[in-house]
């Protein structure tokens, strides 16, 4: 069985309980509880780092401080104040010596793990599975660590680096000391302030000019500590007339208590480069209650740096209780092009506010957001993105569509534009609609054949049409399976 | 004919608390085709709506067997698996959907609960080609979204092409003819027709007689005022016609 059809099957499965909310018993090194500078040493040391790298973080860890009290307060979401000083910031599967040189040094457990996710990180058998499916690289990410990268040499072969951040700061400083922060500053807002000063590990990706990547790249985040955050960092350059599609997925064990994930990518498309780059977050989306789940504070940013390049966020959002993210495009090179496609489902009591940000600054630089919100239970969803055309954008254009969608009389949908056009000649367009899945609707499918929640399902699935065809295939297929498990329960 | 494969026996149901179906007595057998005609508010489309399972629709007394089970304590996606199609007088449009999808889902959920194999796209696309030549309707019909902006002719042709692939053993057609133009009614009435067998039982409401000139209906009753007030052979249809539900009024 291909591990990619496993995946699948797994999910198919899952009963309507969060599937992937067990933990897995291995001996964890955490850093002591709290946050000081002392903490920002201790990390920086354990990963070797460089001096300026070190002086990097500690310069965030201060931005961090003069941002004390003023975390983001304007997201339509609710939540006690979150103690920065209860959580820890490291832990770590703890390893002998250097870290694992090949996938038969990683810890057996941790394999386990990632076979019981369905992660293919056995190449062979990756390998052995490709028939027709394209191949896919995976890093994986366990609590603040790498555990393992595969595919690392295929790749290195057409000069694609695809290794943990960590290793990057090793082996490429040159390129990670030019394009860390330069997308996301440190001092960007008050989770990315965080974030840099304390991000542990996460991906690193670099496709040098004119390469077309073979294969899918993916990161598979797993949090798995109890009382810890995950604070991955991912940089991903496309060089000049390059061209990549990177996946990123994610879960974490099922708790009692709210782990906070607050990640920064940054990507830079160079001149005629592209980047796409696809999620699927299934994180714990705590219970009925509202009761535990991970808090997932997000910033993702990219920026078109060349003429003609182009970056392409979709995602797919099941999971966590909370969700602040905004994946946005820096269009900064002239007919340089940014899209966004979302699905966001709210169940349960999941809030999420999320959506994009599209600045135009080069000349007939383009944009495109397609958004759909599902919410349903007691879920509560906003879409907030900003079409900002500056004065220089001449002939920029836009086109962005959001859709609601509402199950059951007790969830909510919001839909929050702010446009902001500094040029006369720009075009930017905002289509929104909200509805519900009608008695109808359901019966017309039951009537043919279909239960509630199958019925639920098809609905779904084509009301998030235009987005779920954005996705890699496999993906894709994956994602649907997703969206109708995590609505189970959606209609009674 | 054989054993009824449906019979109604004092089927009393509310609509919001108001009684529409005041009992009910109706047996079809099987390989009958039974026109259920009636003027506006005697009951028609509720009955098809009891028989369907739609919610909304409370059964106060009588019973209904269908094959000798208790249709009325079924689930509308159990009955569906059992073989009971309603062609909808209003079918509904789910956007993003394919028809090739929706259809072949159905079907393979309907399979599926009664264990047998899933039909495989492959195959379903000939069954598909097949039904759609024969309902005169373009290959490009498979690749549209569920009813999304289709003609009232094209949603009711819909109906009737999933009713061929589903292959029902008791179809209600809920007012098929209603807002088909003569042409579109002919087209229906043959793709109708063809899935006439020994083993089918037909359920046709309507108001006017002339979708039965198509459709030739074994026996026909008169639903007025929730009871079936007459029933007799197509004869009864063409005196209907003359003289109009006058007759069957309240006063």
């Amino acid at each position: 069985m291909t591990p990619l059809r496993e995946t699948v099957e797994t999910v198919e499965r899952a009963s309507g309980e969060y599937r992937y909310g067990f933990v897995t018993d291995i001996e964890t090194e955490r850093a002591p509880t709290g946050l000081n500078e002392e903490i920002v040493r201790f990390i920086s040391a354990k990963k070797e780092e460089p001096e300026w790298l070190l002086e990097w973080r500690l310069k965030a860890f201060r931005m961090w401080l003069g941002l004390e009290n003023r975390e983001p307060r304007w997201a339509n979401v609710h939540f006690p104040k979150i103690d920065f000083q209860e959580a820890c910031y490291y832990a770590a599967p703890k390893q002998e010596g250097d870290g694992p040189a090949s996938l038969d040094e990683v810890d057996p457990e941790l394999l386990r793990t990632y076979e019981k996710l369905g992660i293919p990180l056995r190449e062979q058998e990756v390998l052995a599975g490709v028939a027709g499916a394209g191949n896919v690289a995976v890093d994986a990410v366990f609590d603040s660590v790498s555990v393992a990268t595969t595919f690392k040499d295929k790749l290195a072969e057409m000069g694609v680096i695809f290794c943990p951040i960590s290793e990057a700061v090793r082996d490429h400083p040159e390129l990670v000391r030019k394009y860390l922060g330069s997308v996301v500053p440190q001092g960007d807002n008050f989770y990315a302030a965080l974030n840099s000063a304390v991000f542990s590990d996460g991906s690193f990706v670099y496709v040098p000019k004119g390469v077309q990547c073979p294969m899918e790249l993916s990161t598979y985040f797993r949090i798995n500590a109890q009382g810890t955050g995950q604070f991955e960092r991912t940089l991903i350059i496309a060089d000049e007339g390059s061209r990549v599609s990177y996946l990123e997925g994610c879960t974490a064990p099922q708790r009692d208590e709210n782990q906070l994930h607050a990640a920064v990518v940054e990507l830079v498309a160079l001149k005629d480069a592209e980047i796409k780059y696809s999620t699927v977050q299934n994180w714990y989306p705590g219970d009925a209650e509202g009761k535990g789940g991970i808090y997932n504070f997000v910033t993702k940013r990219g920026a078109c740096r060349g003429a003609d390049s182009k970056i392409s966020w979709t995602q797919v959002e099941t999971g966590s209780a909370i969700t602040w993210k905004y994946p946005s495009v820096l269009l900064q090179g002239d007919r340089s092009v940014g899209e966004f496609y979302s699905v966001a489902i709210s169940n349960l009591r999941q809030q999420a506010d999320t959506g994009t940000k599209m600045i135009h600054l080069g000349r007939d630089t383009r944009s495109t957001i397609i958004s759909k919100g599902i919410s349903a239970g007691r879920g509560q969803q906003t879409y907030r993105g900003l079409v900002r055309v500056q004065p220089k954008a001449g002939g920029a254009r836009n086109f962005t569509q959001c859709d609601s969608l509402l199950i059951g009389d007790t969830c909510g949908g919001h839909t929050v534009p702010y446009i902001d056009v500094r040029h006369p000649g720009a075009e930017v367009a905002h289509e929104a609609t909200t509805s519900r899945i009608s008695d109808a609707q359901l019966f017309y499918c039951r009537q043919r054949g279909l239960d509630p929640e199958e019925a639920v399902s098809m609905i779904v699935n084509g009301f998030c049409r235009d987005v779920l065809q954005q996705l890699p295939m496999e993906f894709a297929v994956e994602a649907q399976k997703l969206l109708g498990i995590s609505l189970e329960g959606a209609v009674g | 004919m054989s054993e009824p494969l449906l019979s109604i026996r004092n089927l009393r149901a509310s609509v919001d608390d108001k009684e529409v179906l005041k009992g009910i007595d109706l047996s079809v057998a099987a390989g009958e085709v039974a026109a259920i005609m009636g003027p506006n508010g005697s009951g028609k489309s509720t009955l098809s709506n009891v028989l369907a399972g739609r919610d909304g629709y409370e059964v106060t007394d009588g019973e209904v067997r269908y094959d000798g089970q208790d249709l009325l304590a079924m689930e509308p996606e159990e009955r569906a698996a059992t073989g009971v199609f309603m062609a909808f007088q209003y079918p509904v449009e789910i956007p993003g959907v394919v028809n090739a999808t929706f259809t072949r889902t159905a079907l393979n959920a309907q399979r599926k609960a009664r264990g047998e194999s899933a039909i495989d796209a492959i195959d379903f696309l000939k069954r598909a080609r097949a039904t759609l030549g024969r309902l005169e309707m373009d290959e490009d019909f498979l690749r549209r979204d569920v009813n999304a902006g289709f003609s009232g002719g094209e949603k009711k042709r819909n109906e009737i092409f999933q009713m061929a692939m589903l292959e029902p053993r008791l179809a209600i057609l809920d007012e098929t003819d209603s807002g088909l133009d003569i042409d579109a009614l002919r087209i229906v009435a043959t793709g109708v027709n063809a899935m006439r067998n020994p083993e089918r039982t037909l359920v046709v409401i309507t108001h006017y007689q002339r979708l039965l000139e198509y459709v030739v209906p074994d026996s026909v009753h008169v639903l007025a005022d929730g009871r079936i007030a007459r029933s007799g052979d197509r004869e009864l249809a063409l005196e209907l016609e003359r003289a109009g539900y006058a007759a069957f009024q309240p006063a």
